[in-house]
């Protein structure tokens, strides 16, 4: 796979608010900026991947919606990191000549959608989970404040630690001219803001916006034939353990562990070959917790990892360089967006918060409660 | 006979706390299953687990007073081994600590533990 194929377009829609949108029209409206950034249309697809948490025949309805009748359609959802790990089989479809052109896109009207609490209550009936509800977690944040607060008692962790992580994305998203939240955070603001489920505040919860996102997807020897540098695949590697994080093992490790290292050894990289690091934050835990099992520090060392700006602008690692789920957008589930951003800086194209010379990218995807774990690693043509 | 879940729940019904041990690897499990997940045997047995428990991990969920006020949430690896989710009572939900050793009951159907 290392080297097979190339994102050659990559399109943000609708982020932040978009109230009057549907979900398949945010898809949509990603998926033209995407296929207009690659110089295609949609009469060029024949491979179309999506997923949504709450629809169900997404990928057939988003066809529908498109008039694409393709060759090669999957929609596996296993969460947030699902865009991620749609790269898996659309190299796979592309590679065995099913198709030519994979469109991945997603799209969700989350912050402004009505009718958003009904939804909520049907998914509950589809999926009661009945030996975690009686203890009405909050969730998916009481399952994060259970890790974070295991990770604080096993490892030290403080909570002036976790509010680095927002500090750190909120100084990248005021970088981003694209980001939802660009006003000054400090560490005081996020230990001060609202308790939800301790350890975790509301500060170091994602944001809820509206948003899409989508990229294109070809064989690498097709890739120069399109307007933007390619951004080759170099690496892909899934893994899950769990779903309740009351199954979750041992709940300082994710399987991140697992699906990084088979990035890695596919990528034929490590860690300290990675330019920008793109993490699934959908809450500052997260950050600690795969930089931890993505080999960018020690197991338990995350919390000082992340102090004194190390992972902000000007530190010493770029990580979540748009500003993250913390602070640029996330609308229901983040994936996409981790791409689409990766994409971006290998081409060059942040602008005030470009990485210089940034020739390896890594994006790892967060599924469900700790549970999905999908990382990739992209490069430019130089890496291949 | 009904599928381990409803049995689980039944047997709770009944005010007695039961998890499934599996005569083929002769490790304890929860939540119920048709398969062990340790090593794929069919062959699972109910079994009273002492009650005996240490909590892994514990939060707070913050909820207004009008609405009942903060409640804890914890995970509680049982002594057979298994993890499972429930809530600390008796105690105020923030003095719960992980290490604490604690006691299974059984309340209205649904497993919590005392301290």
């Amino acid at each position: 796979m290392r080297g097979s194929v190339a994102i050659v377009g990559v399109g943000l829609a609708c982020c932040g608010e978009a109230p009057g949108w549907s979900e398949n029209e945010i898809m949509a409206e990603a998926a033209r900026v995407a296929l207009d950034d690659a110089g295609l249309t949609t009469r060029d697809v024949d491979g179309l991947v999506c997923a949504s948490s709450n629809a169900i025949l997404t990928s057939l309805a988003v066809a529908e919606h498109l008039g694409i009748h393709p060759k090669f359609t999957e929609s596996t959802c296993v969460g947030g990191s699902s865009f991620i790990g749609h790269l898996i089989p659309a190299t796979l479809a592309l590679n065995a000549g099913l198709c030519d052109t994979v469109l991945v896109t997603y799209g969700s009207n989350q912050r402004t959608g009505v009718g958003r609490a009904e939804a909520g209550k049907f998914k509950s009936a589809l999926d009661p989970q009945p030996f975690e509800r009686p203890y009405q977690p909050f969730n998916p944040l009481t399952s994060y404040a259970l890790a974070a607060a295991r990770h604080m008692h096993q490892y030290g962790t403080t909570r002036e630690q976790l509010a680095a992580v927002a500090v750190a994305a909120r100084q990248w998203a005021q970088l981003n001219p694209e980001a939802f939240s660009r006003e000054p955070l400090t560490i005081d603001d996020v230990l001060g803001s609202r308790m939800v489920s301790d350890p975790l505040t509301v500060r170091d919860s994602c944001l809820i916006t509206d948003g899409g996102g989508a990229y294109v997807l070809v064989r690498a020897e097709r890739a120069k034939d399109f307007p933007k540098q390619p951004a080759y695949l170099l690496g892909a590697g899934a893994a899950h353990w769990h779903r309740q994080i009351s199954s979750m093992p041992d709940l300082t490790l994710t399987a991140a562990s697992e699906s990084g290292q088979r990035a890695y050894q596919m990528a034929k990289l490590g860690p300290a070959d990675v330019d920008a690091v793109e993490l699934y934050d959908a809450f500052t835990i997260n950050t600690i917790l795969f930089l931890e099992d993505l080999g960018f520090c020690a197991k338990g060392e995350g919390g000082a990892f992340v102090s004194g700006g190390r992972i902000a602008p000007g530190g010493e690692l770029a990580v979540n360089t748009n500003g993250g789920g913390l602070s640029c957008v996330h609308p229901g589930m983040y994936g996409i967006f981790l791409l689409v951003e990766a994409v971006r800086q290998l081409r060059g194209e942040a602008g005030a918060r470009q990485v210089m010379d940034c020739k390896v990218a890594l994006a790892h995807g967060n599924g469900g409660v700790l549970s999905s774990q999908i990382t990739a690693l992209l490069g430019t043509e130089e890496t291949l | 006979m009904s599928g381990p879940e409803k049995i689980y729940r039944d047997k709770l019904a009944q005010g007695s706390f039961e998890i499934q041990r599996c005569s083929a690897c002769a490790k304890h499990v929860f939540y119920p299953r048709v398969l062990c997940p340790h090593c794929g045997s069919n062959r699972l047995e109910w079994s009273a687990p002492s009650g005996r428990g240490t909590v892994y991990s514990t939060t707070v969920v913050r909820r207004k007073a009008a609405d009942g006020g903060d409640y804890n949430v914890a995970l509680v690896d049982l002594e057979e081994g298994p993890r499972m989710m429930s809530r600390i009572v008796t105690v105020a939900p923030d003095a719960v600590r992980i290490g604490m050793t604690v006691k299974a009951r059984v309340t209205d159907g649904v497993v919590e533990f005392t301290p």
